[in-house]
C-alpha cells in the first residue's frame, strides 16, 4: 500500500467499538481484528505480512546495531508530533548515533482500556508515516490492553535494528583533545512544547516539538568520510547531560561557548520565564557530534544541507585529557561549569 | 532576545568591569540580597570580572531556601491527605523537610501539583468543589501580591475549599537583622529589583541612614548587576551611604500602589522564622483576621512543632556572609542538590546550589 492509499478513517467499525476494550488484548476475535485491520494494514510489509511469531530476515554484511526505547509522553498528541512518530524517530535516532542505517523495528503497545479507537488509529497512522520517511520496516509487534486506571492511555516500546556500513568507531571513549563539537540545530523545543501543553502555559506563539529523524544527515557525514568520534542524541537532560556524560566517559575537559549554541527566541523566552536552562531541556530531533577538527567546516556544510540539521552550529571543542569537566563561556565572556540537571526540571519561583 | 540581550552584552560588561576596577581602591564587601541575583552572578561569572578587593556575599533572598523546615513538614503533612490537592511553585517540590519532600509525597499518591500562579490554584478549587485545594504561599514582596490576589479572589467567589499555607517574608527586616548583628561584615547592599518593583524603595532610606550603608536597587541581568556594583563602590569610595536606583526601568520610588494596597488588605505583618537565620521580628506576612478562614494551618489543625536544622550545616553563616560554601566540610560531598542538608543548597537560587552547579571545581579556565 502506498502512502496515498492510507486513509485517515479507522478501518475498524468504530460505531461498534469506539474505545479499546480488554477483549482487544484478550487473544480472541476482537484482538485478531485489531491486529489485522489496524496494525497489519498500517505497517504492512513482506516480513510482517508473513504473520509468523517472529520476524525473519537475512542479516546484511557489516556490524549490527540494536537499541530499545519506551515512549510514555503525555499528552499523546502535542504541537509538532505525537507519541507514534516519536516512537519511530527516537529509536531510529538512537541507531543513527552509532552511524547505523536503521532497518527494522519492533513495536510493543500497552493500551489502557477505554482509549478511543480513533486515537489509536491516528497514532498508528503517524507511526506508519514516520517509518516510511525513515525507510524502516516494522516487522514484529505486540499488543497488551491493561485495565482502566492502570496505564496512561498509551505506552509504546520500539526496538530497532540497524546495520553499520562504515569502518569508524563512534564511541564516547573515542573523543579526543582538539575535537570540534557541533550541535545539529536549535535546542529545547521538544521539552518546552510538551511543558507548555501539559501545564497549560500560554505563550504568544505555539512552540512546536523538534521531533524528527536525524539518520539522513548522519549517514551523509559518514558517506563523505567525515571523521566522527562520537555522536549523542540530545533527549532527556538536553545538551548539558550529553556533554557531561561524554566528558565523563572520555576523561576530557570540554569547552563550549553559550552564544554559539542556537536556541530559538520563543524557547529562550519560555525558559527565561520559567527559570529553566534550555541546555537542560529535552530535544527529540537533535544530536551533538564530536568530529576531528580538520573536518569541522565540511561537516557543518553537509549538515546544513539537510532541513533537520539546517541550523547546525560549531559550539566548542575538547580541550584536553583531564578530570571530566564541561565549561561554558557565558554570554558576557566569563566561564562556569555546565552541570547536569539534578532530577526533574522544575520551574523556579522568581 | 529583546530586552534581555541588550543587558548581556559582553563588551559593555567588560567596560563596566573596567570602570569598577578603576574606581576601586580598597577592599569592600557587598551583599546581593536576592537569590535571583546570586544565580545570575554565578551563571554569568560576573564576580570573575570584578577586582579581587570586591567580595560579594550572597544574601538570604531566596524564598525557597529560607522557608523553615517546620513549614515544609506542615506542607508534607497536608499534601499527604487523601482529599487534598496541594499546589505549589515548582521548586518547592524538591525541598526536603525533616524526612521527605513533596515529590516523594506525590510518588506515594499525594495529589501535588505545580502551578504557575496562585490564581491557578483558585481555579482548581472552583473545578474541584469536593476536594480541599491548598496553595503553598512562599516568597518575598514580589510574589505576595499574587498570593493576596488569590485569597481576595477566593473570598469574592465564596470558595470554602481553598486555603493557604503561608511563609511569605519581607526584605527590609532581614537587612535590619543582618546589620544589627555584631558579626556583620556587609558594607553595602544591592537591593532586590523585583521586590522594589512592587514595594518601591522608600523603606530603605531609614536603613541606609541608620546603618550608614549604601543600598542600590539593582536588576538581574549582568549589566544591571555590574552597574549596581559600580554605583555601590562609587558610594563606598566616596564615603556616601545613599539609596540609589539602578533598576529605573522597572522600579519607581513609590512602587506598585495597587499591589501594595492588596497586600495590606489581605495580610498582616507577623514575626517569621527564617531557615538558617532564626526568627526575625516583623519579617513575615500572615493572613489578616478577615481572611483567617483561608489559613491552612488552622483549617487542618496543624501543630506548631519546631524542628532543628542538621548541626553540620553552615547555611546560617553563609546567609550572613560569614562563610562561603567552600568552607563547609559537607559541601559537594555529603551535601548536594540531590541530598541537601540545608537552606542554601535546596533551591537553585541558594548560594551553595549555585556554587555547586557552576563552581564545584576551582579554578576553571575556559580561555
Amino acid at each position: 500500500m502506498s502512502e496515498l492509499d492510507f486513509n485517515a478513517a479507522c478501518p475498524l467499525p468504530i460505531s461498534q467499538y469506539p474505545h479499546v476494550l480488554m477483549a482487544h488484548g484478550g487473544g480472541g476475535k476482537l484482538m485478531h481484528q485489531l491486529l489485522e485491520k489496524v496494525f497489519g494494514q498500517a505497517f504492512s510489509n513482506p516480513i510482517l505480512d508473513a504473520r509468523h511469531d517472529s520476524a525473519q530476515f537475512a542479516v546484511p554484511p557489516g556490524k549490527l546495531a540494536m537499541t530499545t526505547d519506551s515512549y510514555v509522553v503525555r499528552p499523546i498528541f502535542f504541537p509538532g508530533g505525537d507519541i507514534g512518530s516519536m516512537a519511530i524517530h527516537g529509536t531510529v535516532n538512537d541507531l543513527a548515533m552509532s552511524g547505523a542505517r536503521p532497518l527494522y523495528l519492533s513495536c510493543g503497545f500497552i493500551i489502557e482500556e477505554g482509549l478511543p479507537m480513533e486515537t489509536l488509529w491516528r497514532v498508528v497512522g503517524s507511526m506508519r508515516d514516520a517509518a516510511l520517511k525513515c525507510g524502516v520496516q516494522i516487522v514484529t509487534g505486540d499488543t497488551k490492553v491493561v485495565d482502566k486506571g492502570k496505564g496512561d492511555g498509551l505506552f509504546i516500546n520500539t526496538t530497532g535494528l540497524g546495520v553499520i556500513e562504515h569502518p569508524q568507531t563512534i564511541f564516547p571513549q573515542n573523543v579526543q583533545p582538539g575535537d570540534a563539537i557541533i550541535v545539529s540545530g536549535d535546542l529545547g523545543r521538544h521539552g518546552m512544547a510538551i511543558m507548555a501543553v501539559r501545564e497549560g502555559l500560554e505563550f504568544e506563539t505555539t512552540i512546536e516539538s523538534d521531533s524528527a529523524p536525524v539518520q539522513e544527515p548522519v549517514l551523509e557525514l559518514l558517506k563523505h568520510g567525515i571523521e566522527i568520534h562520537c555522536l549523542r542524541d540530545l533527549t532527556r537532560g538536553g545538551l548539558a547531560s550529553a556533554l557531561n556524560e561524554i566528558a565523563e566517559a572520555a576523561g576530557v575537559k570540554i569547552i563550549v561557548e553559550e552564544k554559539l549554541i542556537p536556541v530559538r527566541e520563543d524557547v529562550h523566552a519560555a525558559c527565561e520565564m520559567l527559570g529553566l536552562d534550555p541546555l537542560h531541556v529535552a530535544n527529540e530531533g537533535r544530536f551533538v557530534a564530536f568530529v576531528a577538527a580538520p573536518d569541522a567546516a565540511r561537516a557543518l556544510d553537509i549538515l546544513r544541507r539537510h532541513e533537520v540539521s539546517g541550523a547546525a552550529s560549531l559550539i566548542g571543542r575538547v580541550a584536553e585529557k583531564s578530570a571530566p569537566l564541561v565549561a561554558i563561556k557565558s554570554a558576557i565572556g566569563a566561564s562556569r561549569i555546565l552541570d547536569m540537571p539534578s532530577g526533574e526540571q522544575l520551574p523556579r519561583i522568581c | 532576545m529583546k530586552f534581555l540581550d541588550e543587558y548581556r552584552d559582553a563588551d559593555l560588561a567588560h567596560k563596566f568591569a573596567a570602570e569598577i576596577h578603576r574606581v576601586t581602591t580598597k577592599p569592600w564587601t557587598i551583599m546581593e540580597v536576592c537569590g535571583g541575583q546570586t544565580h545570575a552572578i554565578v551563571k554569568f561569572g560576573i564576580d570573575e570580572l570584578l577586582p579581587k578587593q570586591i567580595e560579594l556575599i550572597h544574601g538570604p533572598g531566596c524564598p525557597v531556601c529560607v522557608t523553615p523546615l517546620e513549614v515544609i513538614d506542615q506542607a508534607l503533612e497536608i499534601a499527604a491527605k487523601p482529599d487534598v490537592i496541594f499546589t505549589s511553585f515548582g521548586d518547592m517540590l524538591r525541598v526536603p523537610g525533616s524526612t521527605t519532600d513533596l515529590l516523594a509525597v506525590k510518588a506515594q499518591g499525594g495529589d501535588v501539583r505545580i502551578v504557575y500562579s496562585p490564581l491557578d490554584a483558585v481555579k482548581l478549587a472552583e473545578q474541584n468543589p469536593a476536594r480541599e485545594i491548598v496553595f503553598f504561599g512562599v516568597g518575598f514582596e514580589t510574589t505576595a501580591p499574587a498570593t493576596a490576589m488569590a485569597v481576595y479572589s477566593a473570598a469574592q467567589k465564596g470558595l470554602k475549599n481553598f486555603s493557604l499555607l503561608i511563609s511569605h517574608v519581607l526584605v527590609p527586616p532581614a537587612i535590619e537583622a543582618l546589620m544589627s548583628s555584631p558579626n556583620c561584615r556587609v558594607q553595602a547592599f544591592l537591593a532586590a529589583g523585583h521586590v522594589c518593583a512592587v514595594m518601591g524603595y522608600e523603606e530603605y532610606f531609614p536603613l541606609a541612614k541608620k546603618y550608614r550603608v549604601p543600598i542600590v536597587v539593582t536588576g538581574f541581568e549582568p549589566l544591571d548587576i555590574l552597574q549596581g556594583i559600580l554605583l555601590t563602590v562609587q558610594q563606598l569610595e566616596q564615603g556616601r551611604a545613599e539609596v540609589e536606583n539602578q533598576y529605573a526601568r522597572a522600579v519607581t520610588r513609590a512602587g506598585n500602589q495597587p499591589a501594595q494596597d492588596l497586600v495590606k488588605k489581605v495580610f498582616t505583618v507577623v514575626p517569621r522564622k527564617w531557615r538558617g537565620i532564626g526568627e526575625i521580628p516583623k519579617s513575615g506576612l500572615g493572613l489578616a483576621e478577615a481572611y483567617a478562614a483561608f489559613d491552612a494551618e488552622k483549617k487542618f489543625g496543624l501543630t506548631g512543632h519546631r524542628v532543628e536544622e542538621p548541626a553540620e550545616c553552615i547555611a546560617g553563616l553563609i546567609l550572613q556572609g560569614l562563610k562561603k560554601p567552600h568552607d563547609c566540610s559537607a559541601f559537594s560531598t555529603r551535601c548536594t542538590p540531590e541530598h541537601p542538608f540545608g537552606a542554601t543548597m535546596v533551591s537553585s537560587e541558594g548560594a551553595c546550589a549555585a556554587y555547586y552547579r557552576y563552581r564545584r571545581h576551582k579554578p576553571i579556565n575556559a580561555t
